[in-house]
């Protein structure tokens, strides 16, 4: 097991590094042989390891390989745990990453970098699978960092477009902030903890003052909000749709941007200690999910929608953990994976029939000319808005039951008016893409036609999971298998903090009502009577024009951010560099040159002078000798 | 005075006029020859301090026989350079040689 386990993340490591060293030479015509071979080796291990932990898993797999890092009595260990969290997240990153490789042959054919693609997307599975499976703190930041490093890099994927070179660099920078802060959290929990191992720091955690235990949630959560894209630091995730779309799907979606929720739900013994980090991250959450709705509702760009979505629906997570909803926020994240990944996907199929068209206006009656794509989307946007019986319905009503358990009724009624907006925008976009007649440019319709095989069967394949993903694991509500499975990690501790999901019938008929306003409202609005979301915007424009540029946050953070440190990076350059700086050196050698030409007239050339000065100096070393010496 | 300081004021007086020499004449032959006159001034110094001072052997008298040798050597190595030099600019002022004057 331990083998199998370590070389789960090791297979795609030599991957990356094979098809990057020999990609461009050796592999030539077929370079994404190697990647593709590494990423199927690492589902079939992970599904082995996933099986072992079905059987076993009130027991988790903890082990360690070697000392990574000794200094003084900084000790930090190479090693891995698997248990059922783990475990759910290893089925949503290796079965998506592995399908989202099989996608890229068709999406990517022909590109330069096509190569480089498969090395990073290799790379980036490393580092994912090195984060969920780490058994430490530094490890987890080790798969943290690597996973933010390719996600740059694929955002930037075609670093040749300035638009998308910037989007990789305001991703990286954006996720500085967040990373500072899960640093700090770090630093904290060793000098508290003595060590970053999950055992000994979630045994300990009990005994340690509440205040410290706040600022460590707190600051992990920092690093949360930066790498799951919540409100403020989500900016960077619909710009890092300038990457190809299934890096978007995989890393912006379907994996990367949970990383954030997981590790939130992995420091469980830590994080529900805290009441206030508890409330903290619940309010942000809930803040996140409707804000990023409501923006998505303008969006004209059809992954910008599906992007804000994720933002949405990354809230809904956080809304939940907060709560103390976990195992529903875990349950979230597994359907999330499959329905959002997919909802990519699809979009990446609508794109690449499209000719690379990504503006929804210029979309439409794509149903009878691409009907896997639309069928897949099709469940994909069920699942989303949660409507009955796909799989986000599950997740979704438990995270709502949780909140309503635990009388965070205003949070309730906020996710209840999430789930109408996601259910509105989302059918905007189907009703926009796939409804109506076609408005794109005559040649771009000519050539409209469903995707390779290859691109097909990885939509067909997701479907399954976000169709009936909750029927298998969220039976009944309250109570399911996911339940039961990952019991041993949130029931360890106090249990003040879980709460019971999925109260009653009521409220589910209730959320059910809601979406199917919300579809019916798209309906009506993109279909029926097309002219209405034109009246209503000219209604209240200054709503409209809000939402449509996103309540302005990258304005904010260009006025109160960039335009500040570009302003001071000037002054420093062309003062302080330029003036100072430049000025002392400069100066410091003139001096040094005016000194030497005054001394110059000393050095006449005559021997004879120099014997005087000797003289001289002799003469007066012999009075100050006998003057200080002597008697 | 004690007998000793006879000797000492003719060498310190021998020492002055060899060193003025050094410093005040043009001619290269001239401060050699002064050179020679301060050289020999510390060697009356020596050979003074050696013939009052039994107890420190013969020292002094080695150390003038070694000058001697050297102020031969010298000269014969000061005398070359004074003849190349002439060759060279037909002049044997010092105060003319100032090639390496930055």
């Amino acid at each position: 097991m331990h083998v199998m386990i370590t070389l789960i993340p090791l297979v795609p490591l030599v991957g990356f590094l094979v098809t990057l060293l020999l990609g461009k030479n050796v592999l030539k015509r077929r370079p994404e042989v190697v990647s593709l071979t590494a990423v199927t080796i690492s589902w079939v291990l992970s599904m082995i390891v996933v099986a072992h932990v079905f059987g076993h898993h009130t027991k988790a797999v903890d082990f360690n390989l070697f000392t990574w890092v000794s200094a003084g009595t900084f000790h930090v260990q190479w090693g891995y745990l698997v248990d059922s969290l783990a475990a759910i997240m290893l089925i949503v990153v290796s079965t998506i990453g592995m399908l989202v490789h099989y996608y890229s042959i068709g999406y990517m054919r022909g590109d330069g970098g096509y190569y480089r693609f498969f090395a990073y997307l290799n790379l980036f599975m490393f580092a994912m699978f090195t984060l969920i499976l780490a058994n430490n703190y530094l490890l987890v930041f080790l798969g943290w960092e690597g996973v933010g490093l390719c996600s740059y890099l694929l955002i930037s994927f075609w670093f040749h477009k300035k638009t998308a070179s910037q989007a990789g660099k305001k991703a990286f920078l954006v996720n500085r902030v967040g990373d500072w802060g899960f640093t700090l959290g770090l630093f904290l929990i060793f000098t508290t903890f003595g060590s970053l191992q999950f055992g000994q720091v979630f045994a300990k955690a009990p005994h340690v003052s509440s205040g410290i235990v706040t600022w460590i949630a707190l600051l992990l959560f920092v690093g949360a909000v930066g790498k799951s894209a919540q409100f403020p630091l989500h900016v960077w995730l619909p710009d890092a749709m300038e990457g190809p779309t299934p890096v978007s799907a995989l890393i912006h979606a379907a994996t990367m941007v949970n990383a954030g929720v997981y590790m939130i739900a992995r420091s469980y013994p830590l994080v529900s200690q805290s009441h206030t980090a508890m409330l903290v991250v619940m309010i942000v959450g809930t803040f996140t999910a409707i804000y990023a709705a409501a923006i998505a509702l303008t969006q004209n760009d059809i992954k910008k929608v599906i992007a804000y979505s994720t933002i949405s629906s990354l809230g809904f997570m956080f809304m939940a953990l907060g709560a103390g909803a976990w195992v529903a926020a875990i349950f979230y994240l597994f359907a999330h994976g499959f329905f959002k990944g997919l909802l990519f996907l699809g979009s990446g199929s609508v794109i690449h029939s499209m000719s690379g068209e990504q503006d929804m206006r210029r979309m439409g009656g794509l149903r009878k000319k691409l009907p896997i794509t639309f069928w897949a989307m099709m469940i994909g946007a069920l699942a989303n808005v949660g409507l009955f019986p796909f799989a986000g319905f599950w997740a979704k009503d438990e995270i709502l039951g949780g909140d309503f358990a635990a009388h965070y009724y205003f949070v309730w009624v906020v996710g209840l008016a999430t789930a109408f907006l996601t259910a509105l925008f989302m059918f905007r976009l189907i009703f926009l893409t796939f409804w109506g007649e076609n408005r794109a440019a005559p040649d771009v319709q000519r050539h409209i036609h469903e995707s390779p095989r290859v691109m097909t069967w990885p939509l067909v394949i997701l479907a399954v999971p976000a169709a009936v993903l909750g029927l298998v694991v969220g039976l009944p509500p309250d109570g399911g298998w996911l339940h039961t499975f990952l019991a041993p990690v949130f029931f360890n501790v106090e249990k003040e903090h879980f709460v019971w999901a999925g109260t009653g019938g009521g409220l589910l008929l209730l959320s059910l009502a809601v979406v199917l306003a919300g579809i019916y409202t798209a309906y009506v609005a993109y279909l029926r009577r097309p002219g209405l979301p034109a009246r209503v915007a000219a209604l209240v424009p200054w709503a409209y024009q809000a939402s449509y540029h996103k309540f302005y946050m990258d304005e904010f953070y260009e006025g109160a951010v960039i335009r500040p440190v570009m302003g001071f990076a000037t002054w420093l350059w062309t003062f302080v560099d330029v003036k100072v700086i430049d000025g002392a050196v400069n100066g410091l050698a003139w001096a040094w040159g005016a000194l030497g030409r005054a001394l110059r007239p000393l050095q006449t050339g005559r021997a004879q002078s120099y014997a005087f000065g000797v003289f001289g100096g002799l003469f007066v070393l012999v009075i100050l000798i006998r003057y200080f010496w002597g008697a | 005075m004690s007998p000793v300081d006879w000797y000492l004021t003719l060498a310190t007086g021998l020492f002055c006029i060899g060193a003025y020499g050094v410093l005040a004449r043009r001619n290269v032959l001239l401060i050699v020859m002064s050179l020679e006159l301060m050289l020999n001034a510390v060697n009356i110094a020596l050979a003074a301090f050696a013939n009052f001072m039994p107890h420190a052997g013969a020292r002094g008298t080695f150390f003038v026989l070694f000058i001697i040798t050297l102020a031969a050597a010298e000269v014969t190595v000061g005398l070359a350079i004074v003849v190349a030099n002439y060759r060279n600019r037909r002049s044997v002022q010092a105060d003319e040689f100032s090639e390496l004057k930055g």
